[in-house]
């Protein structure tokens, strides 16, 4: 029992430390409660999708892909495009989704190839390919729009028409496009969600009543109670007084995250998905026994890029604002370091760990600043802190995953004498 | 006779100008073991990719002569033919997947699926995975090997005893299986363990299943086959009933050829008397793929001494223990004191020289020129080639061009200059730059490791002839290992035999055919007394 | 002939050929435009100078087999602390620069030391675990750069919290090298003391190349096997030569001040490391290979075309930012280009 528990912990060490983290900031920042779940309300709606981009390549073996950036450069390329012809409102958003998927897929084609050039440094390949592609981006809309390639608002070129402007403000066009559709109060949320849950979980149960073990029963009652007690803590919170039932939830945009994670589980359930793991597991053994290894690198990657594009869409219509030469820097390095919050590796994600990754991640973005103010005296602290845990959480993990490869590698190779 | 299933016919196989099958032929039954016998490099290897179709082969040219499978003439030209025709190969590597279940494994990419409303619409890929089906196929194919494997474990847990037995298991799932290659699979498995595995291939056969079965344990061809197939050099020597034939007379067909003198080692001598200079003690090497399991041996000062054995025995590994390059135990002593193991420096300080079987993996800098390669170890282990200038200590670029250019003319290395990279010379050149660096470092001990592999006959002479006159003229002790027997034989005073990582015997040059056949094999009880 | 011609082309590599070619076709431009050529050319020359010591930071990484050492902000962060140490010193001139970098010596060496056991246990992902160590350090030292114990007015803002963004070097050592010995020919200013010790630097380190200590190193990054079985301490080669990388870069970010006239804090350094691979890649280095020669045609054309594309673009294009997107594009391109030659394919 106390090895078992060593081992959680140990394999758990980096998300068990950013939850103290998030712990001591969030009493650090002495901000209210309340405050900071509608910050995180709003961040979690805003970048989870994107994270759920990362998980296909990682089971696929091709490591965290940076290159999910590109798929962020096709996003903002049809938004912008899209906008400056006037689409707007749930229709616009629509568009965007369906033409952006096209030109993603081909950058992630286009990527995937690459990527196959540069087996075992891929990460690195795609880090950099996401700079060179941010060059090539910042060609097009500054210097080929308004020259070669026309567009559809002269608003929305930088006086003198070259090139588009910093910043496109999306109120008017796309904000919420997604968001408003429809939403209901927390509470409500917690109260549909906790009866859902339990009533699927008692039916569950039921099923399979027969063939269960100890302690499968005992995991299937606890996971009942966890459904119970969200039922509950909705009702209390619809019949009390307090802050969190005026607050949102945009109900589709859960939707789409959900259909989206529901795809990351089902899709390992087909022989694609199989084939995914297959590759990522051993791609020699794989090739041996008849998989198109190349090709099934070069789709994992597709298919994440497509979704960061649609992430990045659903991230900027709740943002507000598209910074067309700043809005995608910083997506992937965001991104993987949420995911590996969450407990990831770079051989291993779920989406139960993105989310949790989100969560904990962002709760640390929010309260980090005034965390900062409060102990040092100087905001500049936290923000500083916040981008250094960023890097240091991707630095470590990569670390510790190279360092692991390694080791074992010459533990396969020393062979016991004895 | 209508038993047969497999038929060879004049099989024939060039690579550029080297024939490595000439005219094989031979039949294998319906529901026998067929053993297949022959040394490393006797065309076993490409007898079966020609079996398989493999595109090594039809990217070389193709093969001459024709296969019949029952009675038919059959044209595999992709490893899938080969598969669609029943024939199936279990290999000496595991092609295992250890984050996989038992199951998921022996269907590798054979996995039964099923459709779903969203693979009607986009295809194939989107089907759902059976694993009621795969599991129950598994457990099918498990118990047809009478193994009591959780088909739905993970195999990274498992002992690797089983993982074979997954494989086989894999391959009978294949429901057409007819034809099981088996390349040497008791290879890596304990007594006990090749046992069963040989139990499981009897009972595969009676279901019907021909098995071809490459082995080099005598005793286990005697134990399980029907039929005896032997190759040496490319050729078929034998084609025996197992029950025709014995164990000494299987080793003799192995092993036995003409001795191509080569060079001459005229003089008999009994190096017995000469004192000891390096004495090992249960000496253990961790060399991937050539472990040695504790030797004993002594070496004695000024003699030639041949380590020979079969691949994967062991024998490389002996030297690569001395020289620190892979994790040694034991005890060992030179000159009297304990050689300090695990330390490459330690031994080239002790003046033990090695010219590695690795070329071009281990022996040379292949982007580097000629002379450096020469100068580099004795620079670093001597400090030779080295001048004083202000604070640093400078290469002497001089001397080293110098030095290079005596070793040019010593070895005839052919070249455009000492400052011609290495990787622009031929194997033969390649070797005597390797040779030349360790003669560099002035050893009292050179240790070389398959001195004559893959270069041409003059070389060959040239690089077992200096060995010869560095024994004669500085007395030098040589530790040799190689494949070629042959060669052994011509040059050395003593052989030292292993086989499965220990030694098995130390023979002289001139004991018999069958004698070395059966060390090499791992025997060394004569039945009979027939020699 | 033309087979030697086409195979010479060949190993020189389409990007580079392409870049070359850019190169003269700008400095064309800049002729036919009637731009000040001869400006143009001192500027290349002062850039090439200012910018070389931390190209040459890469060679001893590349050759001991650790690859393109994307972690060179670690050593730019020793620089500038050691050109701060010599500022609160208060320290001028050519004295302030020398204690500088010998402020920063030990420094880089403590860095390097455990950055090189760090590369020493993550073989094989050298380069992304680099850059990733890299960033962390930067950002990391942002808030070392809020709390530090500095006193002296140059280095502190006047008023509020830690250490200014940008510090000036003007009353210390501004251009020490630059101006040493320097003279004007054909309408050219040659920053003599800057190239004198960036090809001095270079010289350092050819000889340290062809020491024992040197060879030993490019035996471990040619061969690592080679290198062992030839009693060579792989591991203290890689670490020799991180810790070599780690003083150059320390060195180099110095010799960048006092030229640009500025130390730039907080997260300036954090991409530093790729301008200086692209330029030894341009320069014709490989992942695997580099000589010294690679270091100064590499920054030479790279630093070159960067300046004077500047000029030509605006006249051209006077919209759009044409030579710093170019910037991005060939420096990511070249670095890309040489992963996909350094292959790992199957």
């Amino acid at each position: 029992m106390k090895t078992k528990t060593r081992d959680l912990l140990t394999k758990n060490i980096v998300t068990i430390v950013f939850v103290i983290l998030c712990i001591l900031g969030i009493i650090a920042s002495q901000q209210p409660l309340p405050f900071i779940f509608k910050e995180l309300l709003t961040r979690v709606g805003r970048n989870t999708f994107l994270v759920l981009a990362l998980i296909i390549p990682v089971i696929a073996g091709m490591g965290l892909n940076f290159g999910i950036t590109i798929g962020a450069m096709a996003a903002q390329i049809v938004m912008i495009f899209a906008i400056s012809y006037g689409a707007t409102g749930f229709g616009g958003f629509m568009l965007c989704m369906v033409l952006s998927t096209p030109i993603a897929a081909l950058f992630g084609y286009l990527t995937g190839v690459v990527l196959n050039k540069t087996i075992g440094q891929e990460m690195i390949t795609s880090m950099i390919l996401g700079f060179f592609a941010n060059g090539l981006y910042q060609l097009l809309f500054l210097f080929l729009v308004g020259t070669v390639l026309p567009i559809g608002n002269e608003m929305y070129l930088i006086p003198g028409g070259v090139g588009v402007v910093n910043t496109i403000d999306l109120k008017g066009n796309l904000m919420y496009a997604l968001d408003d559709l429809w939403s209901l109060k927390v509470p409500t949320v917690l109260i549909i969600a906790g009866a859902i849950c339990t009533a699927l979980l008692v039916w569950m149960q039921m099923k399979n009543k027969a063939t269960q073990t100890k302690d499968q029963k005992k995991a299937s009652y606890a996971r009942i109670g966890m459904g119970l007690s969200l039922l509950v803590v909705g009702l209390v919170l619809n019949f009390t007084t307090n802050m969190y039932r005026f607050f949102d939830v945009p109900m589709i945009t859960a939707l789409f995250i959900i259909l989206i994670a529901v795809f990351n589980i089902a899709i390992f359930k087909t022989k694609m998905g199989h084939d995914f793991r297959t590759v990522g597991q051993d791609k020699h053994i794989a090739h041996v026994s008849g998989v198109n290894v190349e090709k099934r690198r070069v789709l994992s990657i597709v298919i994440s890029t497509v979704l960061a594009a649609w992430g990045q869409i659903i991230f900027l219509q709740n943002l507000g604002t598209l910074n067309t030469y700043g809005s995608h820097v910083q997506i992937s390095t965001f991104a993987i370091a949420a995911l590996l919050i969450g407990g990831a590796s770079v051989t291993k994600a779920t989406v139960g760990q993105a989310v949790l990754g989100v969560i904990l991640f962002h709760t640390l973005f929010i309260v980090s600043p005034m965390a900062g103010k409060n102990l040092f005296g100087n905001a500049q602290v936290g923000e500083y802190f916040r981008t250094f845990i960023a890097y240091g959480v991707i630095g470590l993990s990569l670390g510790l995953h190279a360092w692991k490869t390694f080791a074992a590698q010459q533990r396969k190779d020393k062979i016991d004498l004895e | 006779m209508n038993n047969i299933m497999l038929e060879l016919k004049e099989i024939s196989k060039l690579y550029g100008e080297n024939q490595v099958l000439n005219k094989v032929s031979f039949s294998v039954e319906k529901g026998e073991i067929l053993c297949l016998l022959g040394e490393n490099g006797a065309g076993k290897s490409t007898l079966m990719n020609i079996l398989f179709g493999m595109p090594v082969i039809h990217s070389t040219g193709g093969y001459a002569g024709e296969i019949l499978l029952d009675g038919q003439v059959v044209n595999i030209n992709t490893p899938e033919k080969a598969m669609e025709l029943g024939i199936g190969m279990v290999h000496q590597e595991f092609m295992l997947i250890p984050g996989f279940t038992v199951a998921e494994n022996i269907k590798l990419n054979r996995e039964v699926t099923k459709g779903n409303p969203i693979s009607q619409v986009f295809g194939k890929d989107y089907r759902t995975l059976d694993y009621k089906t795969m599991n129950r196929d598994a457990r099918e194919a498990l118990d047809k090997l009478e193994i009591g494997i959780d088909e739905y474990a993970k195999v990274e847990g498992l002992p690797v005893g089983y993982m074979q037995f997954i494989e086989i298991a894999r391959e009978i799932d294949k429901k057409n299986i007819r034809l099981l290659v088996f390349d040497e699979p008791t290879a890596v498995l304990t007594e006990s363990e090749a046992d069963n595995l040989i139990k499981a291939m009897k009972h595969l056969a009676a279901q019907g299943i021909a098995i071809i079965f490459i082995t080099h344990r005598l005793d286990e061809v005697t134990a399980c086959s029907q039929h005896v197939v032997i190759l040496r050099d490319g050729g078929l020597v034998a084609a025996k009933k197992t029950s025709d034939t014995n164990t000494v007379e299987l080793a003799e067909l192995m092993v036995g050829r003409k001795i191509e003198k080569l060079v001459q080692n005229e003089e008999n001598r009994n190096v017995e008397k000469s004192e000891t200079i390096i004495s090992m003690k249960n000496f253990k090497v961790g060399m991937p793929g050539e472990m040695v399991k504790g030797i004993d041996l002594d070496i004695k000062r000024g003699e030639i001494i041949g380590i020979g054995g079969l691949a994967g025995q062991g024998k490389i590994g002996v030297a690569n223990g001395l020289m620190g390059l892979f994790p040694a135990s034991g005890e060992v002593t030179l000159n009297g004191e304990p050689l300090v193991l695990n330390a490459p420096m330690a031994s080239l300080k002790k003046k033990l020289a090695f010219v590695s079987e690795d070329r071009k993996g281990v022996g040379l800098l292949l982007d580097e020129p000629i002379d450096l390669n020469i100068a580099i170890t004795a620079m670093q282990v001597k400090d030779d080639f080295l001048k004083k200038v202000v604070f640093f200590n400078q290469i002497d670029e001089a001397k080293v061009k110098r030095h290079a250019e005596e070793m040019v003319k010593l070895f005839d290395i052919r070249c455009t200059g000492t400052e011609q990279k290495t990787r622009r010379l031929s194997g033969g050149n390649q070797q005597k730059v390797c040779l030349a660096r360790a003669i560099t470092l002035e050893p009292e001990v050179l240790l070389v490791s398959e001195p004559t592999r893959g270069i041409d006959i003059g070389a060959k002479k040239l690089v077992l002839d200096t060995l010869i006159e560095l024994n004669r003229k500085k007395n030098m002790t040589i530790i040799m290992t190689s494949s070629e027997l042959a060669e052994l034989r011509s040059i050395c005073d003593r052989i030292a035999i292993v086989s499965e990582g220990k030694l098995v015997g130390v023979l002289k040059p001139d004991d018999s055919d069958a004698k070395y056949g059966l060390y090499m094999s791992g025997k060394t009880d004569m039945p009979g007394e027939v020699l | 002939m033309k087979d030697k011609i086409m195979h010479g082309l060949k190993s020189i590599g389409i990007p580079r050929l392409t870049i070359i070619t850019l190169l003269i076709v700008i400095y064309i431009a800049a002729y036919v435009l009637k731009l000040d050529v001869a400006q143009l050319f001192s500027d290349n020359l002062v850039r090439m100078g200012m910018n070389g010591v931390l190209v040459l930071a890469m060679v001893p990484g590349i050759l001991a087999g650790t690859g393109l050492n994307f972690g060179l902000p670690l050593g730019v962060i020793c620089g500038i602390i050691g050109g701060l140490i010599s500022i609160e010193l208060n320290l001028t001139g050519l004295f302030g620069f020398v204690v500088a970098i010998v402020a920063s010596i030990p420094l880089s060496i403590l860095t390097g030391y455990y950055y090189g056991k760090l590369l020493n246990r993550v073989k094989g992902s050298e380069m992304m675990v680099g850059t990733y160590v890299g960033f962390s350090v930067v950002s990391l030292m942002c808030i070392a750069w809020l709390v530090m114990p500095f006193k002296s007015d140059a280095i502190r803002w006047p008023i509020g919290e830690g250490l200014r963004t940008t510090i000036a070097l003007t009353d210390y050592y501004d251009k020490v090298l630059n101006d040493f010995m320097k003279f004007r020919v054909a309408g050219i200013d040659v920053p003599t003391g800057l190239l004198l010790f960036f090809f001095f630097m270079c010289f350092i380190v050819f000889l340290f190349l062809k020491s024992k200590t040197g060879l030993a190193m490019i035996a471990t990054g040619s061969n690592n096997k080679f290198a062992k079985a030839s009693g060579i301490n792989v591991d203290k080669s890689r670490m020799i030569a991180t810790v070599v990388s780690t003083i150059l870069g320390a060195i180099g970010i110095l010799v960048y001040a006092q030229s640009y006239g500025f130390f730039q804090l907080y997260t300036a350094p954090l991409m530093m490391g790729f301008a200086a691979v692209a330029a030894i890649l341009l320069g014709g280095a490989s992942a695997h290979n580099a000589k010294i020669f690679h270091v100064i045609f590499g920054v030479f054309i790279f630093q070159g075309l960067l300046l004077a594309a500047l000029p030509v673009a605006n006249v051209i294009f006077p919209q759009g930012n044409l030579s710093e997107i170019m910037r991005v594009v060939v420096q990511y391109g070249i670095i890309l280009y040489a992963l996909t030659k350094a292959g790992g394919g199957q």
